[in-house]
């Protein structure tokens, strides 16, 4: 048995998850179109890589992961792409991203499955396939998988995150109890790519069936990995409250578990794992919950792109249901629309309505109980990051550590003043990041306009230099001419140019116009009255410009 | 008495040549303070302030004869900080100097005639293209300072608003009403 440790804080909000686990996983009847945003994980959005009128069969990939930091969509079904457009999706901002919408057609037809034996791959190779199937971190931040396993390897523990600390939410629970072999498969795929001496999985307490069913699946595997009942206490679902619970090991501000050696998963992101390894199916569905103010609360495995109010009209909401969750109540956000779809990060919808959950009061000033202080899991002050977030000072806040808050919403739970602190820390962090890609922004503007004005003031050199090259030829030039007479006194040189002049002069007798030749005297004395007007002209301009230019000859 | 008079020299002389040795030693090049204000100024090098570009708006304002707030693209925030950095009372805009929302330029690429004149105008480099071939923005570079749109003769550069995404949205400040909706 380990030893467990404690982290600072937590809370214990009520569970309200024996709703939804009452019935087994049902499979979400096929709807008749999906919408599949082309951005449901962290990082850039997929290209697009279909046609309007395409057809497109099941588990084709639809959406090509750009950079490094990003993740393959698919298409969840077979059908026909019917739109590629902007379209309002699961986010906090409502504002719309770019989805592709499937006319979904029920032939459920397959696109070619390229199941792979995990340990014939190499640790690139795996990341590569985990990454063109489009698996993503289930767990709600949808991270991609693969590049978990990029840090370094080998690591010393792998914990899987089967906690589900959040109320109402039982998504990971069901898939537990009804999938343990399957998770258990997948983690001995991570264990493999990570090289991991230890592999941890850890399950709250308050899911017997779940910690059961998994004990047997490894005990059926034979493989030596350990099933970990933990104490109910939320946050323990988050992975560096999870890490400190089992490994008794704390990950330091600005690091990442594998900076300690640990690297955490998510069980329904294992079972993604064992599916694109050993079927060779990308993501296309997960388990969700449909719970709150519904009539028959269970978990659904629906596809990615269904919209909720369908989800939700499976569970029959009840009338007085005025809003829907995504997530749980305590980190969750509120839907900006009910039928916007679901994404691989969706693991619970919650129908919502002021009976359910009441409004809070409106918010009092903080009296710097220290309640929040109490029980921050992070062991953050948030009493101070409130007051330096509300009057912006945000240097401060960072300071204080601001981003080592993991919104886990405890803080603002147990506040006696009902301040929305969480939202406070989000919309600093979100000042703070906004000010750090702007000043980044300044720096490349200053430095490109140095550059700018180096290259200018570089052409304007060259310019003159080239005038200056050019001058100095001109001028030798020059200066060869006139000297050539004066270095007369070479008596070869000299008779050559006589012996040139020589040359010219017979040249010109010899052009001489062929109509001068028998003219009549008319003609004659025309020529003559003409030459002698000429003559005339130059002695008069002659005369004229005397004082300032010589005339010129003609 | 001469003997506490050639101490005292004696020590002037010493101090007097370690002093005259620090100054050349460790001279200072340039004035420090205009570094610190072009740290603040946005670099969008749009000469809004009267001044060719933001360094040399920093060094007017270093040499004290510029005002703080002569730069809009700075914003209030920007007054703000130079007030803060340099000891002095934040200012407000005048009313010809008044911040807008920020935009990048867009080249309406069937009308550009491939002039080059904008790209002769763009203090950071960000237009692409050549004499006779068309011209675009290279938006993430572009810092919206408009001095393109000018001097283009067919008026094919628009100012185009940055809209919000999803990626840039940012939590907005929590605005909590004093009453309940009715």
């Amino acid at each position: 048995m380990t030893t467990l440790f404690t982290f600072h804080g937590g809370i214990h909000p009520p569970g309200n998850k024996a709703q939804s686990t009452a019935h087994p996983i049902a499979p979400a009847p096929l709807p008749q179109e999906l919408v599949i945003p082309l951005r449901q994980h962290a990082g850039e959005p997929a290209k697009p890589l279909v046609q309007i009128g395409e057809r497109v069969l099941k588990g084709q990939l639809i959406g090509a992961p750009v950079g490094g930091f990003s993740a393959a969509i698919h298409a969840p079904t077979s059908g026909t792409i019917s739109a590629i457009a902007l379209k309002q999706v699961a986010h906090p901002s409502a504002l719309p991203e770019l989805c592709v919408v499937l006319a979904v057609d029920g032939r459920e037809e397959w696109a070619a499955r390229d199941p792979v034996d995990y340990r014939a791959l190499s640790g690139a190779e795996l990341q590569a396939h985990l990454r063109a199937h489009g698996i993503v971190g289930l767990g709600g931040a949808a991270f991609p998988s693969d590049m978990k396993l990029r840090h370094a390897i080998p690591v010393e523990t792998l914990i899987l995150n089967g906690a589900e600390c959040e109320p109402y939410i039982s998504c990971d629970d069901m898939l537990m109890r009804e999938r343990a072999d399957e998770i258990v498969r997948g983690v001995e795929i991570l264990r493999h790519a990570l090289e991991a001496r230890a592999v941890l999985i850890g399950i709250e307490d308050n899911k017997p069936e779940a910690i059961a069913a998994m004990q047997q699946a490894v005990q059926v595997s034979g493989l030596p990995f350990e099933v970990v009942a933990i104490p109910t206490l939320y946050p323990s679902g988050s992975a560096k409250q999870l890490i400190k619970i089992l490994t008794g090991l704390e990950v330091p501000s600005g690091k990442l578990p594998t900076d300690i050696g640990v690297q955490c998963f998510n069980v329904g992101t294992a079972c993604a794992i064992k599916r694109a390894c050993d079927d060779g199916e990308p993501l296309l569905s997960r388990i969700v919950t449909v719970t709150g103010n519904v009539a028959h609360p269970r978990n659904y495995e629906a596809l990615v792109g269904t919209r909720f109010a369908e989800l939700v009209q499976l569970s029959k909401a009840l009338p007085d249901t005025d809003r829907y969750l995504m997530g749980g109540p305590m980190m969750g956000l509120e839907l900006p629309a009910a039928d916007v779809p679901l994404v691989k990060a969706s693991n619970c919808v919650i129908a919502a309505s002021d009976a359910l959950f009441p409004p809070k009061p409106a918010p009092l000033p903080c009296i710097r109980c220290t309640r929040c202080a109490q029980v921050c899991p992070a062991e953050l002050q948030p009493q101070d990051l409130y007051w330096f977030a509300q009057s912006n000072n945000f240097g401060k806040a960072q300071e204080w550590n601001l981003f080592d808050c993991i919104e886990c919403g405890a803080c603002a739970y147990v506040c006696p003043s009902s301040i929305p602190l969480v939202h406070y820390y989000r919309y600093a962090k979100s000042e703070i990041r906004a000010r750090d890609q702007e000043k980044r922004a300044a720096d490349q503007a200053r430095e490109r306009h140095e550059f700018h004005q180096l290259r200018i003031e570089r052409e304007k050199q060259e310019k003159a230099d080239r005038l200056a090259q050019k001058e100095r030829e001109n001028a030798a030039k020059a200066a060869a001419a006139p000297s050539a007479p004066a270095a007369s006194v070479d008596d070869t040189q000299q008779m050559r140019i006589d012996a040139a002049i020589e040359r010219a002069k017979a040249q010109t007798i010899a052009a001489q116009p062929k109509n001068t030749d028998h003219l009549t005297r008319e003609q004659q004395a025309e020529i003559a009255a003409i030459e002698a007007r000429r003559a005339n002209l130059h002695k008069l301009a002659a005369d004229a410009g005397a004082d300032d230019e010589p005339p010129k000859q003609h | 008495m001469i003997t506490a008079l050639w101490v005292m020299i004696a020590i002037a002389v010493v101090l007097g040549v370690v002093l005259g040795y620090s100054a050349i030693r460790f001279r200072v090049e340039g004035n420090p303070l205009v570094e610190k204000i072009d740290a603040v100024l946005p670099q969008t090098q749009c000469g809004q302030c009267g001044y060719p570009g933001c360094k040399p708006y920093a060094e007017a304002i270093a040499r004290g004869e510029a005002d703080i707030n002569l730069c809009p693209p700075g914003g209030e925030e920007g007054i703000k900080k130079l007030a803060e950095l340099l000891g002095v009372e934040p200012k407000a805009f005048g009313a010809d100097r008044q911040p807008r929302a920020k935009a990048v330029a867009f080249i309406d690429e069937s009308t550009c005639i491939g002039c080059t004149l904008c790209i002769q105008a763009c203090p950071v480099d960000a237009i692409a293209g050549a004499a006779k071939q068309m011209h675009t923005i290279i938006a993430a570079e572009c810092t919206g300072c408009e001095l393109c749109v000018a001097p283009c003769p067919v008026d094919c550069i628009s100012m185009q608003p940055i809209p919000e995404k999803p990626n840039t949205w940012k939590w907005k400040y929590p605005v909590i009403p004093l009453k309940p909706k009715a």
